[in-house]
């Protein structure tokens, strides 16, 4: 047997518990007969024993208390992302209905000016919008940024955005006056003044369009 | 353990931070010695541990719950520690003699307080020369060396730690091991 390299290799292979059992015959008749081979073997035996003795080290007494005290405190981020991971369809609603209810908003915040649905003959003084006593507007009406006073009447539907309706004290005075005035609209009230009702508003006016298609 | 261990990892995973902590209880010293057999100086082997268990802990999602916990470490703070050495000046090697010997001392300054056997301060001298030859193996060779005999990983384990074939291994741990028994044979 080559000892350089065919036995040495052997050893190797012994020493990672490797080994078939007619090589381990072979190398044991080998080193039997090899006096040089045996020192290296018993060296290579002894290295590793020795390498194994060298004490085992512990970590530093503080070293469970360093580690906690220096973990990052994002864990809550993370936490997020996880989740946003873990459920895509929650995410990609969520995303939605962001999007959606911030482009309301934003159509919202974005025209102060007082605007009405119909023009004619109606007066726009200081914010408020007035349906002189001799009108009458036919259709639904919408005002929007600014207040309503109905003198005259209204054929349909009104609607207020970010304002209300004014009503005259007399009108006020006596329930009796207040079927009066609710008679001169002939459809439904809406008074939409904070964000949530007008972002229901949006919401039911786009359902009853797509009802109103769909009745088609 | 395994199992132990796999629970506390699902509840970090959750965002229970305080289970973190009986991980680095029950894996500290071997990541620590880990690092300190390959870097070889105490300061450095903490730092690198710690940071090993800090990624560890940020990148937790990271790990496939079906693998072993302890290879996935092992292999932080190996990448680590060998990133560390690779970063190290040259000059390092010159005085890596001084610096290998700080840890046992400071070690062995703990356990000092009463007087040694003179055979007890002979294998604290046999045990520094062991890690400075230990220290002296190049960097590829010094890591399976360190987790074959010292963390007394299975050849496969060490595969996976360091991501290498089990072949490569095994040339390198008799390379290791012939070198070492060259240097070691005197003792």
């Amino acid at each position: 047997m080559n000892c350089k390299e065919e036995a040495i290799a052997l050893m190797h292979k012994y020493l990672d518990d490797d080994l078939t059992q007619p090589e381990e015959k072979k190398l044991r008749l080998h080193l039997q007969s090899c006096s040089e081979c045996q020192a290296h073997f018993h060296e290579l035996k002894r290295t590793i024993s020795l390498v194994k003795s060298s004490s085992a080290v512990s970590a530093p007494e503080n070293f469970i208390a360093d580690v906690m005290s220096n973990l990052p405190q994002q864990k809550k981020r993370n936490h997020y992302i996880r989740w946003f991971r873990n459920h895509p369809f929650s995410t990609a609603a969520a995303v939605f209905f962001l999007m959606m209810f911030g482009g309301v908003f934003s159509a919202w915040t974005e025209d102060q000016q007082v605007t009405v649905s119909k023009q004619e003959n109606l007066v726009i003084q200081n914010q408020v919008v007035i349906v002189p006593e001799d009108v009458t507007v036919d259709g639904d009406l919408v005002v929007r940024n600014g207040d309503l006073r109905i003198d005259g009447a209204v054929n349909g539907d009104v609607t207020i955005i970010n304002g209300d309706i004014l009503e005259k004290k007399r009108v006020q005075d006596s329930p009796l006056d207040g079927e009066k005035y609710m008679a001169y609209v002939s459809g439904e009230v809406n008074e939409v003044n904070q964000v949530f009702e007008w972002m229901w508003y949006h919401v039911k006016e786009t359902l009853e369009g797509v009802f109103a298609l769909g009745n088609r | 353990m395994e199992t132990l261990i796999k629970q506390k990892i699902k509840e970090i995973k959750k965002g229970d931070q305080a289970a973190f902590e009986d991980v680095v209880s029950f894996y500290q010293h071997k990541v620590y010695q880990i690092c300190f057999r390959m870097i070889g100086n105490a300061h450095e082997a903490e730092d690198l541990a710690q940071e090993a268990f800090i990624r560890a802990y940020t990148n937790i999602d990271r790990f496939d719950e079906r693998r072993k916990f302890s290879t996935w470490l092992y292999r932080i703070a190996t990448n680590l520690t060998i990133d560390r050495i690779r970063k190290k000046k040259p000059d390092y090697f010159l005085d890596a003699e001084v610096k290998g010997t700080e840890g046992l001392n400071m070690y062995s300054q703990l356990a000092a307080d009463q007087a040694l056997p003179e055979e007890e301060v002979e294998s604290l001298e046999l045990q520094t020369y062991i890690h400075k030859e230990i220290l002296a193996l190049p960097p590829k060779y010094r890591s399976v060396i360190v987790l074959r005999f010292l963390d007394e990983l299975s050849l496969q384990e060490i595969a996976e730690v360091l991501e290498i074939p089990v072949g490569t291994v095994k040339t390198r741990i008799h390379r290791g091991r012939e070198t070492l028994r060259k240097r070691l044979r005197h003792v």
